[in-house]
């Protein structure tokens, strides 16, 4: 059937309606080297099993329970094809702009099906035989994480509610309003959520483009804060400053951050 | 805005409609003796028209005192204050323009002669001031009833506009894309429920276009779109829908406009229950209690739910048919607590028979 010796791979489908689940699973049955390692009905499901069982290859809807299609990549650090399959046709450009190898519109024939899996083949070859890697990442290092690439694709002016975080396999949701601060630590974000931390990995400067700007602002290189938290600003040694927030937190300002918040007091 | 100032045209009539007020004045003039008919009608004439300019300020009057909201004492007590007033006023022209012409040497002593009809005069002019009042009050309520028609008018145009975008929006193609998919995952596993399930979106979709070119349709008949609506959305999500229903039989035969609740309860689907990994409930209840119809359409949701990238448009549209159809007479209420999503609508409850 094939020119070249098929690679072996193991999927994950993500989908929450037991039916659509089951049009992938026929489809995938006439394909023995792929393997269905795992089918999640929401998106914690989905977080669960893709960072536990590591697949090669993932099916994902959009719309779901719990978390989106999009959320469940921002938490997902794992390299993997990734095919969405979705009844809605407006979020093709976003799932291109997070990699997504296809987008698969319900209701799909077996030809179209074929198409994704060929593709989906492609990018898993490449990356398990370390050969050329896939245009997109070509040059850089190393990919960005999945939430950089997320909160790139967000439309504009349209921000985030809620930011979701992942410890191990366990997922957390902080809602904006609930999020204090948060800090830069190397390819981290810690976000301060009522008196707890959470690790996140996404770079500060994405964070904040998907932060609403009337409501958070970058007062220092490392930080980002949420504006009513801060109680008042306050000298700290020769050209410098604090931010101290409602719970008595102290923040540094850097002397750009100051201009800002300044401005933003003094309205 | 003034209806005789505004229009040239109508201000010449009007005007010259004066003429023979004034012929009028200047005969009682010329026979309460002492005065010349010369002498009556060169006073009356131009100050018949000087008054006729005058009273045009009634309608301002008339305006500030809308014969259907004003009391009796207050209709009285103003134009009669407005009617002294520009009697009093004209009486002065008079006195003015009569000493004019007997200091002019035209009709010596004229002044002197005609002050003993000053009394009469007055009371004609508060007779004919009030005349004018009257006839305001007929262009009032004409100028009244030429807007309300256009209002209606307008009105009816949007009232239309906003249902045949309401109609257009309604289907949603996700709905349809989902359930041709279920379609499809069932042909091969169960080809009898794959059928069962063209049947019934088929069943549904005829019911909905056929119903974009009623006006309103009875309550059980919105009931039974839903049923379909939901065994649709039921092979589907299978057992996470439950749905409970508890419609009065007086509601029953109530008018509703089409496809009103059905988005409603595509709503409570899409953004309830679907968000939900165990499933949820949607309750429907309709009541009529003095001809007022009550609707409340209840769903479990999941507060923490995924930022849904749709927005509601369906609780849009159906405030905004109730609002151009039933204007003050309809409410509309969306609140949302613990895991509850609630709307609460009520509107007039009309019945066939009492539909014009």
């Amino acid at each position: 059937m094939s020119r070249e010796p098929e690679k072996r791979g193991r999927a994950v489908i993500v989908d929450d309606e037991a039916l659509a689940r089951q049009v992938l699973r026929e489809f995938l049955g006439s394909h023995p080297e792929i393997e269905v390692v795992a089918e999640c009905a929401n998106g914690f499901e989905a977080v669960k099993s893709v960072t536990e069982l590591k697949p090669d290859l993932l099916f994902l809807d959009i719309q779901m329970p719990k978390l989106d299609g999009f959320e469940v990549l921002e938490l997902i650090d794992h390299d993997m094809a990734i095919v969405f399959v979705t009844a809605f046709d407006n979020y093709a450009i976003k799932a291109f702009e997070v990699h997504a190898v296809d987008y698969l519109l319900k209701p799909y024939g077996a030809d179209r099906f074929e198409a994704a899996l060929g593709r989906a083949k492609l990018r898993m070859g490449d990356k398990s035989s370390g050969g050329a890697a896939p245009r997109e990442f070509s040059g850089a290092l190393r990919p960005p994480p999945h939430a950089d690439l997320a909160a790139a694709a967000r439309p504009p002016a349209q921000y985030i509610q809620r930011v979701p975080v992942r410890d191990g396999a366990r997922v957390f949701i902080i809602p904006v309003d609930k999020l204090d601060y948060a800090e830069a630590q190397d390819d981290y974000v810690s976000l301060c959520a009522e008196g707890k931390k959470h690790l996140k990995q996404q770079t500060i400067s994405s964070l904040e483009a998907a932060l609403d700007p009337s409501r958070f602002m970058r007062i220092h290189r490392s930080f980002v804060v949420n504006l009513e938290r801060v109680a008042r600003v306050e000298p700290y040694a020769k050209d410098s400053h604090v931010a101290v927030l409602s719970n008595g937190t102290q923040l540094p300002v850097s002397r750009a951050g100051y201009a800002r918040l300044r401005e933003f007091l003094d309205r | 805005m003034h209806p005789i100032l505004g229009n040239l045209r109508r201000l010449g009539l009007y005007l010259l409609a004066w003429f023979p007020i004034g012929g009028l004045i200047a005969y009682v003039l010329a026979t309460s003796g002492g005065i010349s008919t010369g002498e009556a009608l060169a006073l009356a004439i131009p100050l018949a028209l000087l008054f006729g300019f005058m009273c045009l300020s009634a309608w301002y009057s008339c305006r500030g005192t809308p014969l259907d909201h004003s009391s009796l004492t207050r209709l009285a007590a103003t134009h009669l204050l407005a009617a002294g007033l520009m009697s009093g006023c004209w009486i002065f022209f008079v006195k003015a323009l009569a000493h004019e012409l007997s200091g002019l040497q035209i009709y010596p002593g004229l002044d002197g002669r005609v002050s003993k009809d000053y009394p009469l005069l007055f009371g004609i002019a508060v007779l004919l001031y009030l005349l004018t009042v009257a006839l305001h009050y007929v262009l009032l309520t004409l100028q009244e009833a030429q807007e309300a028609e256009a209002r209606v008018l307008q009105a009816g145009i949007l009232a239309r506009e906003a249902e045949l975008k309401a109609l257009k929006a309604q289907v949603n193609p996700h709905f349809l894309f989902n359930s041709l998919n279920s379609i499809s995952a069932l042909t091969s596993s169960d080809a009898v429920k794959a059928r069962e399930m063209c049947i019934l979106l088929g069943d549904f979709l005829r019911r909905t276009l056929g119903l974009g070119e009623k006006s309103a349709i009875p309550l059980a008949e919105e009931m039974s779109l839903i049923r379909a609506f939901l065994a649709v959305e039921k092979i589907r999500f299978g057992p996470r829908i439950q749905m409970e229903e508890n419609v009065e039989k007086e509601a029953t035969d109530v008018q509703i406009p089409p496809l009103l609740l059905q988005p409603l309860v595509e709503n409570a689907v899409g953004h309830g229950i679907a968000n939900l990994v165990e499933g949820g409930w949607i309750r429907l209840d309709a009541r009529c209690q003095n001809g007022t119809l009550s609707i409340v359409v209840e769903n479990s949701y999941d507060p923490d739910a995924p930022p849904r990238r749709r927005n509601g448009v369906g609780l849009v549209n159906v405030r905004q048919r109730l609002a151009t159809r039933y204007g003050n007479l309809a409410t509309f209420d969306v609140t949302h607590d613990a895991g509850r999503f609630r709307v609460a609508l009520t509107l007039p409850a009309e019945r066939e028979a009492q539909k014009s």
